[in-house]
């Protein structure tokens, strides 16, 4: 079954590029008598036998009989045979998936320099380093360090720079309580220094033991003595520093997700598509992290070379270019595309929707499917107190409706997206942008246009709140949440107007003095919570005049617009008819009984 | 009213009965799809209605392809050729003889099987309505193809949408006219019948003018 020159005679006739590489995809594709190969930008599947490679594309031209051609005919113009049970971009995404077997050569528990006595992250850092010495000075460089855009003006877009959110809206002055997600230790004001080697902190990302906890409010250091989280309730221990260095190895969801399952400080608050049900979902919830199904790793589509991590950095899309592992196989494998093809289904029809239909709009009907996520936080309710102390109202979901220290909260679940166009790039306000108060205002909203070729229409989770504004400079004002009474943070003193110029003043700002609160708009694109293709969403939830796509306009689409004027005249027309016919008919009937009659 | 005998002529060959029919089907299916497609209504389901549409779209041009080879090859276009003559007798036969009981001024026969109204109506739509619907039809089909064929920029997808959307409404008008029509023979379904045996009853002895003779010198 399996020939070499059938594999060369492919990779040849299909444009594969005329490397060892190209030839290599295609013996690994022509197995099991499945041929895959590219066909007009198309990848196509096809099962075959020994002899023949390539079934004449148009083998129904033969057909001479015309019950035949009717049969057939459609078909046979719209696309290849289906003769496999799966579709194209699954067949493709689990060949590019299959090897699971581990290439690791180091067991990290025999190093001598892990047998050492340590008595901090930096010290374990420092021993990392004695063998993988380039290790501090790539994450240097990285999103993960600097909390800044690499790709923008330095020092402005980023959390460590001026972007603002409609969560905690900025870390600047609030640093303690946000660096414990830092990959670091002692990030506690802006005095930091970047530049220290010893002061990443591998085991956040690394370490396998799931006992290694950073401290809420310690600047993204552990505890050397059991500590109690009042916020919690939750005491942390000290790790045992060398079963937690020993067990290093490639970061799984457990790393990632310990930041990201919580970002904007708890469970499902930020991300609408990631939350802890991702630690250890089902196929139903996520298709490819089920542990009863493929059990991804974040890092399985978030490849990454250097310790630099793909994805999206604020306005620097993830990648690019939309290729699949069959034109490039260097490529990361973050879109979908990179895995499944752009045509990935067998119905030539729903291919046809992917140059301008994210996966994701119909493949995650709905986010927070099993945790709910933060839909509202109205910052201007807070600071209310109950008998002069500061109290909290549970709501639906086991959360917090109210809490003094941050306002209201409105959470849900099994919630629909909103769709936007969207070419990757997304685009954030700073604490230097000027804004129209007079509306809502956009915190960070997605880029792209329907014109824009590299866009998709995309789900979104669309965070909003509202928050301080400076009434006099129309800027987004930093507040100091997180300190002491007497440093003027807010969850001292609960006095807006201190915690303002303190966060101000700490981030080197502008404050007129002048305050009000403003409605604003946050958005995270939803990417992940993929559901099984049973689930995904029929035509019919975007194809009609109510549907999820009421909101897109500037184009044409079918079920949901229509033309008024021709619908009337249409209708007019076929009722006049049927009028006509009818008194026509009736007509007759009155003078046939009349004497008169038909012809007889 | 005439004394004449009814005779048999054998009118409508095999293949024309199964165009006839063939095509009812398809545009009765394109109908109850393309409305639902539209959002008319919901029958099938969307995504069943848009297969089920584009697939008898598609055989209806592969059929139509059929249809005009053969009449290009039998000569039987030429019951097509439009004609004034008795257009406006025909008219008044029925907006006011068939009342009357008066017989039909032009009658059937195997030179001419249509009267000057069928052949304006039907060259109207085999020539024109047609072609565009399954024109617009398949460039709304192939939509995702525009960009790589250069078509990108001369059609908008609204445009195509519209007019066969538009074109929707009169083939359905057409339809209940037509159908409406065929109770116009001598009894109620005589022209339903004769376009299932291909055995058409006319009274014996009508003489076809030559001017109404499709293969005929004209």
């Amino acid at each position: 079954m399996f020939r070499h020159e059938n594999c060369l005679k492919v990779a040849k006739s299909l444009s594969f590029v005329p490397n060892s590489g190209g030839i290599a995809i295609a013996h690994s594709l022509y197995n099991e008598n499945t041929l895959i190969y590219l066909w007009d930008k198309e990848v196509r599947v096809k099962k075959v036998g020994s002899r023949k490679v390539l079934i004449p594309f148009l083998s129904h031209v033969g057909c001479v009989s015309l019950a035949l051609m009717l049969l057939f005919s459609a078909p046979g113009w719209a696309q290849e045979e289906e003769m496999q049970a799966d579709a194209p971009g699954r067949i493709l995404a689990r060949q590019a998936t299959q090897d699971k077997t581990s290439w690791i050569t180091a067991d990290h528990s025999r190093f001598e320099a892990l047998q050492k006595e340590f008595n901090s992250g930096p010290e374990v850092t420092r021993a990392c380093l004695t063998c993988h010495n380039d290790a501090a000075s790539q994450f240097h460089e990285t999103i993960h360090w600097t909390w800044l855009d690499p790709y923008s003006e330095k020092g402005i877009t980023g959390k460590g720079g001026l972007s603002v959110n409609n969560f905690c809206i900025s870390i600047h002055s609030n640093e303690p309580r946000c660096t414990s997600c830092h990959a670091g230790y002692g990030w506690k004001d802006k005095n930091f220094d970047f530049t220290q080697q010893d002061k990443v902190d591998c085991l956040i990302c690394h370490e396998q033991t799931g006992t290694y906890k950073k401290f809420p409010t310690k600047a993204g250091r552990v505890v050397s003595e059991p500590t109690l989280f009042k916020g919690n309730g939750k005491t942390y221990t000290p790790p045992d520093w060398n079963k937690v260095a020993q067990s290093v190895a490639r970061p799984t969801r457990k790393n990632c997700g310990t930041c990201h399952f919580s970002g904007g400080g708890g469970d499902g608050v930020k991300h609408g598509d990631m939350d802890s049900s991702l630690f250890k979902p089902d196929k139903k919830l996520d298709v490819h992290m089920g542990t009863d199904g493929q059990d991804f790793d974040c890092i399985r589509c978030h490849t990454t070379t250097r310790h630099q991590i793909a994805g999206r950095i604020y306005s620097t899309p993830a990648v690019t270019h939309r290729k699949s592992l069959i034109e490039d196989d260097l490529i990361p494998k973050i879109r979908c595309e990179s895995c499944h093809s752009a045509t990935p289904h067998k119905e030539a029809k729903i291919n046809d929707h992917t140059d301008k239909v994210g996966c994701q709009s119909c493949h995650i009907p709905t986010f927070a499917r099993v945790e709910p996520t933060k839909m509202w936080w109205d910052w201007s309710k807070a600071g209310e107190k109950k008998n002069g102390k500061p109290y909290t109202i549970d709501g639906p979901f086991g959360k917090h409706t109210y809490n003094t220290k941050k306002g209201e909260f409105k959470w849900d679940k099994n919630v629909v997206p909103e769709y936007f166009w969207f070419n990757g790039s997304i685009n954030t306000l700073t604490a230097i942008d000027k804004i129209d108060p007079s509306g809502v205002v956009r915190v960070s909203w997605p880029e792209g246009s329907r014109d824009d070729p590299d866009s998709r229409i995309t789900p979104f989770k669309v965070h909003r709140g509202k928050q301080p504004y400076d009434t006099v400079n129309k800027t987004i004002l930093i507040p100091h949440l997180f300190g002491k009474k007497e440093s003027g943070a807010f969850w001292g003193n609960f006095d807006w107007k201190l915690a303002l110029e303190s966060g101000m003043a700490y981030a080197e700002l502008p404050f007129s003095g002048e305050f009000d609160f403003v409605e604003t708009t946050y958005v995270f694109p939803t990417t992940h919570m993929v559901a099984p293709k049973e689930d995904a969403l029929r035509c019919e939830a975007c194809h009609s005049s109510d549907g999820r796509m009421a909101g897109l306009a500037g184009f044409y689409m079918p079920g949901r617009d229509s033309n008024d004027p021709v619908e009337m005249a249409g209708w007019a027309i076929v009722l006049l008819s049927l009028g006509g016919v009818i008194l026509h008919g009736l007509g007759r009937s009155f003078f046939r009984k009349n004497g008169g009659s038909g012809r007889k | 009213m005439s004394e004449n005998p009814m005779i048999k002529i054998y009118l409508y060959s095999k293949f024309e009965r199964f165009w006839h029919w063939a095509q009812a089907l398809l545009i009765f299916l394109l109908l109850l799809t393309g409305f639902e497609v539209h959002g008319t209504y919901t029958l099938f389901g969307f995504e069943a209605a848009v297969e089920i549409h584009n697939f008898t779209g598609i055989a209806w041009l592969v059929l139509y392809i059929f249809i005009v080879f053969w009449l290009l090859t039998t000569g039987e276009w030429r019951q097509y050729i439009p004609t004034t003559r008795k257009l406006f007798a025909v008219a008044k036969y029925y907006a006011v003889d068939i009342f009357q009981g008066k017989p039909h001024p032009v009658q059937k026969a195997k030179e001419a099987k249509h009267n000057p109204l069928q052949r304006l109506t039907y060259l109207g739509l085999s020539a024109i309505l047609l072609p565009v619907q399954m024109g617009t039809g398949l460039l709304y089909y192939t939509y995702n193809s525009w960009g790589r064929w250069g078509l990108e920029g001369i059609f908008s997808l609204s445009a195509i949408a519209l007019i066969h959307f538009a074109l929707a409404f009169l083939i359905l008008s057409f339809l209940i006219v037509h159908i409406y029509m065929t109770t116009t023979g001598h009894s109620l379904s005589a022209h339903v019948k004769a376009m299932w045996s291909g055995w058409e009853e006319v009274e014996e002895g009508t003489a076809i003018e030559d001017w109404e003779k499709a293969g005929g010198k004209i």
